[in-house]
């Protein structure tokens, strides 16, 4: 063969093998996003990333009972915090959820509008990658996040409601969790919709 | 049962109960400080409130194993409070109380508040009092009280 007709062939080969390990990599991790995205917008995690100025509670998500609000920190107002009632791990006795820190997300990480519908895929994963609304997270910084953050770990361990009855869960583990985000960040942090 | 010792009012107790059991049982049944009053039973109401860790607190839905080593401030310990003795004053002056129910909740309440934010708004009252419900409507008198006191303390 004509050398300069091999060498052609050669980088037409790589070039096409390198746009299908692309393309193979961005499908795995939309993939990975889906299974994000089913967690962060399960009632455990989507009821305190609110675009209002209360967070939500129970799985139809209503609007948390005795008049909670916001506050100018996300954890409520002075004679009304949340802590107030949370504590620091579940009270089972007594049907209140409890983890460190319990808090509203920023209004910068809503995933819902105001009329409580939740944000689209696309909209919650641009949201989540950009770090003027992120706390400045980086991919392994979002993994960190969704591996150690106690109030995500609690969304996997939300306990008993007042009736005895457990709370329902996020669609994965914790582990599953984890390892999808790794997987959706290892191929780039893509979000459905971007080019 | 489990045996927890307890700040109360600076005071230190004990008790051996089930872990399980919320801060209100225990001030009422086992210290006989019944000041504290049950409401709702589950933090809807406010009538139950303390100060645990300097935080108001709805006491009838932590269970004392999550006490910890926090102290435990009560509408008993109010009077001898610099705003705990502005705020009753001012609930006195302004003649607040209608059937007093819910009344030492509402003043642990206004303490916390005071605590925080000396001159409140009408927003900050509202908001910070709003999980502390008066089946009586005393609410508009408690909101006057609780700039009365402000003044007072300023």
């Amino acid at each position: 063969m004509d050398p300069h007709r091999a060498l052609l062939a050669t980088v037409l080969v790589l070039a096409t093998v390198a746009r299908g390990s692309a393309a193979s990599e961005s499908a795995e991790g939309l993939a990975a996003w889906r299974q994000v995205y089913s967690v962060l917008t399960s009632p455990r995690c989507i009821n305190c990333h609110t675009a209002t100025n209360h967070p939500q509670q129970g799985d139809d998500r209503h609007r948390h009972f005795a008049n909670v609000v916001r506050g100018p920190e996300g954890n409520g107002v002075p004679a009304l915090q949340c802590v107030t009632c949370h504590q620091e791990s579940n009270a089972d006795s007594t049907g209140v959820p409890g983890g460190r820190g319990w808090h509203l997300a920023p209004l910068s990480m809503r995933w819902q509008d105001p009329s409580a519908k939740i944000l689209s895929s696309t909209d919650v994963c641009r949201a989540i990658t950009d770090r003027s609304k992120n706390h400045d997270l980086d991919g392994p910084g979002l993994v960190k996040h969704h591996e150690e953050e106690p109030l995500v770990r609690w969304a996997f361990q939300p306990g008993r409601r007042i009736d005895g009855t457990a709370r329902t869960l996020p669609p994965l583990t914790h582990e599953q969790f984890v390892a999808a985000t790794h997987r959706w960040v290892d191929a780039g942090a893509p979000c459905p919709g971007n080019r | 049962m489990e045996t927890y010792k307890l700040s109360v009012n600076g005071q230190p107790r004990e008790v051996t109960v089930d872990p399980g059991t919320p801060l209100l049982w225990i001030l009422r049944e086992d210290l006989k400080m019944t000041g504290t009053k049950y409401g709702c039973g589950i933090g809807a109401c406010g009538a139950c409130t303390v100060h645990l860790g300097g935080i108001a607190t709805r006491s009838c839905v932590v269970p004392v194993s999550l006490v910890g080593d926090r102290p435990i401030v009560t509408i008993e310990a109010m009077a001898e409070d610099p705003v705990g003795r502005a705020v009753q004053d001012a609930w006195v002056a302004h003649d607040v109380v209608q059937c007093g129910y819910c009344q030492s909740g509402q003043i642990m309440s206004a303490v916390a508040l005071l605590e925080a934010v000396r001159r409140p708004t009408d927003t900050d009252i509202e908001e910070s009092m709003g999980g502390n419900l008066c089946r009586c409507a005393t609410y508009v008198r408690i909101r006057e009280a609780i700039k009365a006191a402000s003044q007072q303390l300023a």
